[in-house]
């Protein structure tokens, strides 16, 4: 647990604004990630959580360069995945997957089961074709699938069985990191606790890094190491799951937290909630200085001029971006 | 073979009972096999298939022998739609027109897709700014009035019924490209073509495998209206006398003599006129169920 695969710095990913039909003007940008800096250690598993539209789907998308960056560097495995050709990028997607939201659109349905697991074989590997069989019914069983599955369609499986298939189908690749984009938010609730076990365990049996991005942080506590919390375009607090969790720093953090219902009627009634006034503001037009302090419980007026780092608080290895850590948190 | 257990295990499984899936074509076909006037179209057109290109080889009568001494005679049990103005039995010539009329139709619909399909892919996958140059090349092209493209093509080289099938399969395809343009761009939205890209599977194989497999749906049902607007074309063509000709025969020349004689012998344009409706009938009513059985949404169940 301390070999660094991952590497993010000061990444950035911005999505021009043009108007006008031939003579485009460039009228700003929409800063789906603004200057993110991560670092994940293998066999870790990060929990990526925030509102929607905060960019953690396109944060998740440009570590896998499915959209290219606009500024920072991703290194993996001493790779700067940002500088390769889109040849060597191409060899390179062999340690990196992801999977998708929707199991309903991320398996193509034409294709059966045989014919997706196969293809993913044998996207990086040569693989005789008599072996093919064994190694996609091996992988069916490894996520919990009968092999006699594999001459199916996609649409004759239920919601939580295409996800299987589409972690087989990451699987296949034998990558080190997967970056899992709300696997579980289309999924019946039953079904959700399947899935995410299903992703814990295979992530400790094959040692593999995984990315966890939800909106829900009840999803994420339960198997993440680490917790990142984002609010438009930045990570506001990252720490271990557990302290995150028990003892958030952030505002921000602490309102998510006392917004996820507790599963009794009558500790719910009398929880605490802390009630964010307003809408997250534009990514094309971010506040100045914190980009939460208009929404904050605790902000003052330094808070609109002085953009907050991440820095530790209490323990060395939890942090958060707020200028006022030490005024809204007992030490 | 490797030697895990595992793998050895799942091997069995493998080969023990694999249950058949039932692909979205087999779906299709079970839906379109419930629609009776599309059933009707293609068991028409698989008769007609027969008729034209088997029964020429059976000993029927020549299309080309002419009988003076007859001329044109009403039908009767030896000349089953009678004879045309040179004694030639009508019922052999309108076969062999349809082989003709046919083989145009399908032979130019084949060119028009293979050409529409990838230039429509292509354009479509990779958008930007090569989209919007073939895109205005395809505009350019369709602003020309192609009846007369292909007629100065037809001039220019010989009136062969193979360079009648490309030039006409070249006009043809714009629409094709357009319309596989538009799904492509809608698919590649797609998380499943997302996650092809995070596979890092080639552009060719995703274009080839997992983008024109997606537009086929729509492409078939296309190509089924296609056949009727080309066969119209070439009997268009050979109405004005640069398509097929004499001795052979198509649809289209069929008419123009039967339409020129309607008034004395009305027969002679009837069964041309008779077969190449129904045909026409028959693919529309195909291309019709085809796109209702392919499209769950529009179907009734």
């Amino acid at each position: 647990m301390s070999e660094t695969i991952l590497q993010i710095e000061n990444l950035k990913t911005h999505f021009p604004v043009e108007r006008g039909f031939i003579f485009k003007r460039h009228i700003g940008d929409v800063k789906a990630v603004d200057g993110v800096s991560l670092s994940l250690q293998k066999g870790e598993i990060l929990g990526l959580v925030g509102e929607s539209g905060c960019g953690k789907s396109t944060l998740g998308r440009t570590i896998l360069q499915l959209i290219r960056p606009t500024d920072g560097t991703v290194i993996m495995e001493g790779r700067h995945l940002n500088q390769l050709s889109s040849g060597d990028l191409r060899e390179a997607r062999s340690s990196f997957q992801m999977i998708f939201q929707d199991p309903y659109a991320s398996l193509n349905p034409r294709m059966t089961v045989y014919d997706a697991l196969a293809e993913a074989i044998q996207a990086h590997r040569k693989i005789p074709a008599a072996e093919l069989p064994a190694l996609v019914g091996a992988l069916l069983e490894k996520v919990g699938l009968a092999a006699r599955f594999q001459r199916k369609y996609p649409h004759e499986f239920s919601g939580g069985q295409r996800q299987r298939i589409a972690i087989a189908r990451a699987l296949a690749v034998e990558p080190k990191l997967i970056i899992a984009d709300e696997p579980v938010s289309a999924l019946d609730v039953s079904i959700q606790a399947q899935i995410i076990n299903l992703l814990a365990k295979l992530s400790r049996e094959m040692g593999l890094t995984l990315i966890f991005i939800s909106h829900d942080l009840s999803v994420v506590k339960h198997i993440s190491d680490r917790i990142a919390v984002m609010y438009l375009g930045k990570i506001v607090e990252l720490g271990p799951a557990a302290q995150v969790i028990e003892k958030p720093l952030h505002p921000y953090t602490k309102a998510l937290i006392s917004a996820v219902p507790i599963p009794d009627p009558r500790r719910e009634a009398t929880r605490e909630r802390v009630l964010l006034p307003g809408d997250p503001p534009s990514p094309m037009n971010p506040p100045s200085g914190c980009p939460f302090h208009p929404r904050c419980l605790y902000a003052i007026p330094e808070c609109s001029k002085i953009v907050p780092k991440l820095e530790s608080f209490n323990a060395p290895n939890h942090e958060a971006s707020c200028i006022r850590l030490k005024d809204i948190n007992p030490s | 073979m490797p030697a895990v257990p595992e793998l050895e295990a799942a091997i069995e499984v493998a080969q023990k009972d694999i249950e058949a899936g039932t692909s979205l074509w087999r779906d299709a076909f079970h839906r379109l096999a419930k629609n009776k006037l599309a059933m009707a179209g293609a068991v028409f057109l698989a008769l007609l298939f027969l008729a034209c290109f088997v029964l020429p080889f059976c000993g029927i009568q020549s299309y080309e022998t002419t009988d003076m001494s007859l001329g044109p005679t009403l039908p009767s049990a030896k000349h089953w739609f009678g004879t045309d103005v040179l004694g030639r039995d009508l019922f052999s010539r309108v076969l062999f027109g349809g082989r003709i009329s046919l083989s145009v139709g399908i032979a130019a619909t084949v060119v028009s897709l293979i050409i529409g399909v990838l230039y429509g892919a292509i354009s479509g996958y990779f958008g930007g700014k090569l989209d919007m140059v073939m895109m205005r090349i395809v505009d350019i092209l369709y602003a020309l009035p192609y009846t007369i493209f292909v007629i100065l093509l037809m001039v220019l080289f010989n009136r062969s019924i193979l360079l009648l099938f490309l030039v006409i399969g070249a006009v043809e395809w714009l629409n094709m490209a357009r319309i596989v343009r538009g799904q492509v761009m809608a698919l590649r939205k797609q998380e499943f073509i997302e996650a092809a890209v995070a596979l890092g599977l080639r552009k060719r194989r995703i274009i080839l495998r997992h983008m024109i497999p997606n537009t086929l749906g729509i492409v078939v049902v296309y190509a089924t209206l296609t056949v009727p607007g080309i066969m119209l074309l070439e009997a268009f063509l050979s109405f004005l006398g640069f398509g097929v000709q004499p001795p052979m025969s198509s649809w289209g020349t069929l008419i123009d003599e039967g339409a020129k004689r309607m008034e004395e012998y009305p027969w002679l344009l009837l069964f041309p006129a008779l077969f190449f409706s129904a045909t026409l009938f028959s693919l529309n009513f195909l291309g019709d169920g085809l796109r209702d059985a392919l499209d769950v949404r529009a179907s009734k169940d």
